[in-house]
């Protein structure tokens, strides 16, 4: 036992991003680019660029030995750039000042890519993937050599500035954990990855100290206690155990009848981002899937994922689901998710860029690989896929031609497919306002961006939380439009953004005519007992 | 098209037009930034009607001045070998940047 000082140690609060407990050892790691890696002194820092730098020159050379030609020319520029000592003085002088490595690095390169983008000659804006890669590299080569000096302990409460998706994911979150952000905010596109895997989240913290040995993180009264007294700590397992209580309370709920407002019966599905969150013990009580996200097959190191790997993923969820409905969504990259080969860099805008439904279309070699994974899986019946990020009608038609075709390629090779229902998310204004315009046979509203474009609010961003209010009427009023639209042609409507896992939306969403809200599976359980205590002792089944 | 001056005992300059067809690139840069180094001297380089000299042995720098086709790139070095620095730069330029095949 840790027999420390009873001198409190530094208690810092924020904001809630995911509720729960964690007690660990407190991991620091570097805010921009680094997936858990830590930050030396400059000389440290100098030197990790330079081995780096060395080993990318390297690599380029001997692939220019091979490559030869055109090919050799071009990778000759990259390597001219990493001689140019004008250039890397910036970046060194930089790291002089405490600047990280990486971050050094990479806003050099970014400023140059911005430069050439700009320029008014597309022979100059084509160099600037050149320049993409030659960041990339270095990138890779800086975190290979460091990852593997610094791991985040298990369990361990990550401590970090802000931390993009793709950095969550490579942090190995299976014995549990917890994030503290100094900045961030609850709705970002992070908040609701921890929350799906039911990782304790605080965010908007503040200055935080650098070094500690052990954290206590309570996603509920939203602190982070660093090297606790016994007395904290004890108060901490006190709350924990309430915690613990309640939540059982509220799962015992799930074993009743469904869930029902003034009679009606209202369906609760649930959210997945791989087909493991099916093993969280509440799925089973999911009246279906609402919401299946795919974008963890493009995670996978090694390339795009095949036909097979999909099909594979996406028959197992419809097992799943047996006579349940399974909605899975077709590869939403793009935005706050890039995916190296597939999403384009260097967009101004990603949100208003080409993401969603609008890289698939542009990415036929990858979306009708989907395509054919989806119809091979839609074969069990209960299948049914839908299209992010819709604009306009022509995109729904031009994505169902391109499935149509892949159903009728697989029924040529043998194989045996089916087309599934089609639906659209709807989170782009512009689709919302003009809902009867699509021949789609059902329709799920994507709360998180559909607030983000009406309310002109960056949703990751923390210090426009009061505008990017998902209750906003402008937002509510898009919603009852789409369900009043369903209901009236018999469509169905559901809603799987954060708010239908928020208790407080619950009594506007009910309102709004939506009856099927898709949910975590760690939320099920309270948006149950939300829905209940609004229309006690009506019961349906 | 070259027109080497000495003015004083240490500076020499230079000026050649830029005949290449899509203007200080990429490849002729790295050309251009490859030979200077091969001088000790320091040289400097612009497109004529810049104002800002920038440095021949960078090619960031090179590419980031965005000389266009037919615009005259005025050269100037000092050292040892600053003549026959500015000399072969001028001959890559005026030569077109040819592949030598090292």
């Amino acid at each position: 036992m840790n027999m420390r000082a009873e001198i409190a140690g530094p208690t810092y609060s924020g904001k809630t991003a995911s509720v729960g407990f964690v007690r660990g050892p407190f991991a620091r790691v570097d805010a921009t680019r680094s997936g858990g890696r830590a930050v030396g002194t400059p000389s440290d820092e100098a030197l990790a660029l330079r081995t780096a730098l060395a080993a990318a020159n390297r690599q380029i050379a001997s692939l220019a030995n091979a490559a030869g030609g055109e090919a050799a020319q071009i990778l000759e520029f990259q390597i001219a750039l990493l001689e140019d000592g004008d250039f890397l003085d910036s970046i060194f002088a930089a790291i002089g000042t405490g600047t990280p490595a990486d971050a050094a690095w990479s806003s050099a390169l970014d400023d140059q890519i911005a430069d050439y983008n700009s320029a008014p000659d597309e022979y100059l804006q084509a160099r600037s993937s050149d320049l993409a890669d030659l960041r990339d590299r270095v990138l890779r080569k800086l975190h290979d050599g460091v990852n593997e000096a610094l791991q985040i302990p298990a369990g361990a409460v990550v401590c970090a500035d802000d931390l993009p998706p793709s950095q969550f994911l490579e942090i190995d979150w299976s014995s549990g954990g917890g994030l503290a952000l100094l900045r961030g905010s609850p709705t970002s596109h992070v908040a609701m990855l921890a929350r799906a895997r039911g990782i304790p989240m605080v965010v908007q913290l503040g200055e935080v100290a650098e070094q500690a040995q052990v954290a206590l993180l309570d996603g509920e009264g939203a602190t982070l206690e660093l090297d606790p007294t016994l007395e904290q700590l004890g108060l901490f397992e006190r709350r924990r155990r309430v915690h613990r209580q309640n939540h059982t309370a509220a799962r015992a709920i799930l074993g009743t009848p469904a869930a029902s407002w003034h009679g009606e019966k209202i369906r609760l599905l649930i959210n997945i981002q791989r087909v493991e969150d099916l093993y969280h013990p509440d799925a089973q009580y999911a009246d279906g899937i609402g919401l299946m996200r795919t974008e963890f097959l493009l995670g996978k190191q090694a390339g795009l994922p095949d036909e097979e790997q999909q099909y594979l993923a996406y028959d197992a969820v419809c097992r799943w689901g047996g006579k349940r409905a399974v909605t899975i969504r077709t590869f939403d990259a793009g935005g706050d998710k890039p995916v190296r080969g597939f999403t384009t860099d260097g967009e101004a805008n990603p949100f208003l860029g080409v993401r969603g439904l609008r890289l698939c279309l542009a990415r036929p070699d990858v979306f009708v690989v989907q395509l054919r994974a989806l119809a091979r899986a839609a074969v069990r019946g209960n299948l049914k896929v839908m299209f992010p990020m819709v604009t306009i009608p022509e995109e729904l038609e031009t994505a169902r031609k391109l499935f149509v075709d892949a159903v009728a390629a697989l029924t040529g090779e043998g194989i045996p497919a089916t087309l599934p229902e089609l639906g659209i998310m709807v989170e782009v204004p512009a689709a919302a306002l003009t809902i009867e315009r699509f021949n789609a046979s059902f329709f799920s509203i994507g709360s998180n961006d559909l607030a983000q474009y009406v309310t002109a609010c960056d949703r990751s961003n923390g210090s426009l939380d009061k505008l990017s209010d998902p209750l906003h009427p402008a937002v509510l009023q898009l919603i009852s439009r789409t369900a009043e639209y369903g209901r009236r042609h018999g469509s169905s409507v559901s809603l799987c953004g954060d708010m239908a896992g928020d208790p407080r939306c619950i009594p506007a969403l009910l309102s709004c005519g939506l009856r099927e809200l898709s949910v975590n599976p760690s939320a099920l359980a309270q948006i149950k007992q939300a829905i209940d205590t609004l229309s006690p002792g009506v019961a349906c089944d | 098209m070259l027109e080497t001056s000495k003015p004083d005992g240490h500076i020499v300059t230079g000026s050649v037009q830029l005949v290449h067809a899509v203007g200080m690139h990429a490849r002729p840069a790295v050309k251009l930034t490859k030979l200077a180094k091969r001088f000790q001297a320091q040289i400097s380089i612009r497109a004529s009607g810049a104002v800002e000299w920038i440095n021949a042995k960078s090619v960031a720098k090179v590419i980031a001045m965005r000389a266009a086709r037919d615009s005259t790139i005025e050269i100037k070095a000092s050292g040892e070998d600053a003549a026959a620095a500015v000399a072969a730069l001028v001959d890559l330029v005026a030569t077109d940047f040819p592949d030598t095949g090292q």
